[in-house]
């Protein structure tokens, strides 16, 4: 049991399946990670490592026929995972919020967005009609919308990209969650209003301690942002450390390669490091380590074992090469 | 200038979006005319690529479909090569049309929706060659398809697979040869890699520079991504609203940025290197352009606006280095910044 000084989220070696007609896909493999209160937590990965699913799965929101097929996921010391669909609803908003990539989607356009306020605030909070009215309007002052008094009457089509992901902002904080879980957040924003929200985002959460899990494609926005930062690749955390360590000594080849693909607007390259190939498909996942065909590091073992998460200076990641002796091990003796 | 391959002079677009003539009549409303496109004055030189950058709706994409003749421009003229491709005075004889185009292709930003999911690779890569060269035997189509497919590094067998079967970085790739199959001298780029993750992005920006290299291509490349930009152009125009606001070589641009929009642009990109700094916020949304503020359009967002702003549009000046559209610069008023100051 987690005690109160324990992490507020906590998952353990959580898998994800998706069952299908050819064989069941496993879009996540025994991932472990935590956050603790207050604290943001960058996951970024290319499309199809699963960071998205990770977010889904936390919420209690992953598709059936998808469904966690192992694994643990508690918050404050409460699993959630296995809730009943009534009771996780309680949890989803109250104490978690949700931000998604496409604020269109995620409002309802027939609705006030005044209305969409008040119902998710008065669904979990104990007030009336006025005072719920009151905090949407102050919830809409806080998250930056000008005329918050008048423009709570609009509906979600009157608002641009950027007054929308606002909006959206103000729902998933309407219950003053404990933990916010964003999926790519500014990633369909123009580069002027993506900055907006992401300063909007670091405000609040600095001022309310909320714990946020990032989850977005874009490095940029994770070292602007994250205090500690998980790299996915192929459904599994192949490093995760402080986000300063992972960006200027990061250890797995893969995050080498990915930071060095970066366009920079300061630096100027000849040619950008380039990871030959891409993600592998989850139907055909290559043995041992998932990164081995693309790895220009890559030796015999790693066709055949799969590297475990290993201490390496301040981060932890999951490469042969890191693993030293005593690790090795340490491992043996534990699986004997 | 003998080594300018392409110049717009005055050009222009505008879209009417009005409502139906009925919604008129009964809502007593006028036209409505969107100006996606207005006056812009671009010329690019053989060799070179040139960067476009700027937010959604600011007419970067209708200037790459203009110049490919996918839009006729409302005012204003495109001459490329010497041949007045489109607008007022544009040359009549098809034959020539049709021969200067053949130089210049273009990469569009979604490899799903550009490629014909019902059509082999081969015969994909092979339509523009089937089409500007009809003289082609079967078996030289098949070796130009072959060959083009390994310069951008696909195998020569791929060409009896449809496009379902690759990924969006083989696809992209699959486009490129597609667009290098008329030995263009010109490739306009629309967003070539914003559909790619940043590793494939990666190489695929890197093909798309040993290829210019090897082939003594031009590219216009237009992209919202300013790193992108900083990466792959030799000179970056800004663009906002349907005009050029600044223009500049690319070390110049990013080094000392003069432009009031171009300043804002570059403090908003959030970059590896500022890691836990905080940023400038940015003022304001992209107004709306049915309805654009007068003078500088820019001038509502503006820390630096003053009455001339709200009056005047300024126009595109020299100012050191650059070409910058911006009363408070022509005047001396907003001081530069040095790189120094601007990295931090």
């Amino acid at each position: 049991m987690q005690t109160a000084t324990g992490p507020l989220l906590a998952v353990e070696r959580l898998r994800v399946e998706f069952p299908t007609r050819r064989g069941t896909l496993v879009a996540v493999h025994d991932l472990s990670f935590d956050i603790a209160p207050g604290e943001v937590l960058g996951v970024v990965g290319e499309s199809g490592a699963g960071k998205s699913i990770t977010g889904a799965a936390i919420i209690g929101l992953i598709d059936p026929p998808g469904r966690i097929a192992a694994g643990e996921i508690r918050l404050a010391g409460r699993r959630i995972d296995n809730l009943p669909y009534a009771e996780m609803r309680r949890v989803r908003g109250r104490e978690i919020g949700a931000i998604f990539q496409d604020p269109l989607t995620s409002l309802n356009p027939l609705y006030t967005v005044g209305r969409q306020l008040t119902e998710t605030i008065r669904t979990h909070l104990d007030m009336n009609e006025a005072a719920a009215r009151d905090r949407a309007i102050g919830l809409l002052e806080e998250v930056g919308i000008p005329a918050a008094a008048r423009r709570i009457d609009h509906y979600p089509h009157q608002f641009s990209g950027g007054m929308r992901q606002r909006v959206v902002i103000a729902l998933a904080l309407a219950a003053k969650p404990r933990l916010i879980v964003a999926d790519e957040p500014t990633t369909a924003l123009d580069v002027s209003i993506q900055s907006q929200i992401i300063e909007l985002l670091k405000r609040l959460c600095r001022e309310h301690g909320t714990a946020v899990m990032l989850v977005t494609h874009d490095m940029g926005v994770i070292a602007e942002t994250a205090d500690r930062v998980a790299v996915m690749y192929a459904g599994r955390i192949v490093e995760i450390g402080p986000v300063a360590d992972v960006i200027h000594r990061p250890q797995h080849p893969y995050t080498v390669g990915l930071m060095g693909s970066i366009p920079s607007i300061v630096d100027e390259r000849e040619h950008l490091t380039q990871i030959d190939g891409s993600m592998p498909r989850l139907t055909a996942l290559p043995t041992g380590c998932a990164f081995h065909p693309r790895c220009p590091r890559a030796f015999a073992h790693c066709r055949e074992a799969r590297p475990e998460l290993v201490a390496a200076g301040p981060t932890r990641a999951a490469c042969w090469l890191l693993e030293t002796p005593a690790h090795a091990q340490a491992r043996a003796e534990a699986l004997s | 200038m003998t080594d300018e391959l392409l110049r717009m002079t005055g050009v222009a677009r505008s879209f009417d979006v009005s409502p139906p003539w009925l919604n008129r009549v009964l809502e007593r409303r006028g036209r409505v005319i969107l100006k996606a496109v207005d006056g812009v004055d671009l010329a690019i030189r053989k060799g070179e690529t040139l960067g476009l950058v700027g937010e959604s709706g600011c007419g970067k994409s209708t200037i790459a479909r203009l110049i490919v003749g996918l839009y006729a421009p409302t005012r204003g003229t495109i001459v490329y090569e010497g041949v007045t491709i489109a607008g007022e005075g544009a040359t009549t004889d098809a034959a020539r049309l049709r021969s200067t185009r053949r130089g210049m292709q273009m990469i569009f930003q979604d490899p799903y929706a550009s490629l014909n999911p019902r059509w082999r690779v081969a015969a994909i890569v092979a339509e523009p060659m089937r089409l500007h060269d009809p003289a082609l035997t079967h078996e030289e189509l098949g070796a130009r398809v072959a060959a083009l497919l390994e310069q951008v590094g696909l195998a020569a067998a791929d060409g009896t697979k449809y496009p379902h079967q690759f990924s969006g970085g083989q696809r992209q790739r699959i486009s490129i040869a597609r667009a290098l199959s008329t030995n263009p001298s010109f490739l306009v780029c629309d967003e070539p890699t914003s559909a790619l993750d940043v590793s494939v992005q990666a190489q695929v920006l890197n093909l798309m520079r040993d290829l210019q290299r090897r082939l003594c291509l031009t590219y216009l490349f237009i992209s919202h991504n300013l790193a992108v930009v900083h990466h792959i152009a030799d000179r970056v125009g800004v663009m906002y609203l349907g005009r050029i606001v600044e223009l500049a070589p690319t070390r110049e641009l990013f080094a000392t940025p003069r432009h009031p929009y171009t300043r804002m642009l570059l403090d908003a990109v959030p970059d590896l290197e500022m890691s836990g700094a905080s940023r400038t916020a940015v003022a304001g949304e992209v107004p709306n352009p049915l309805d654009p503020p007068t003078g500088c359009t820019f001038h509502p967002r503006c820390p630096h606006a003053n009455e001339r702003c709200r009056e005047q549009i300024p126009e595109l000046l020299p100012a050191g280095a650059a070409m910058v559209a911006c009363h408070g610069i022509a005047e001396g008023r907003i001081p530069l910044r040095t790189a120094a100051a601007a990295g931090t």
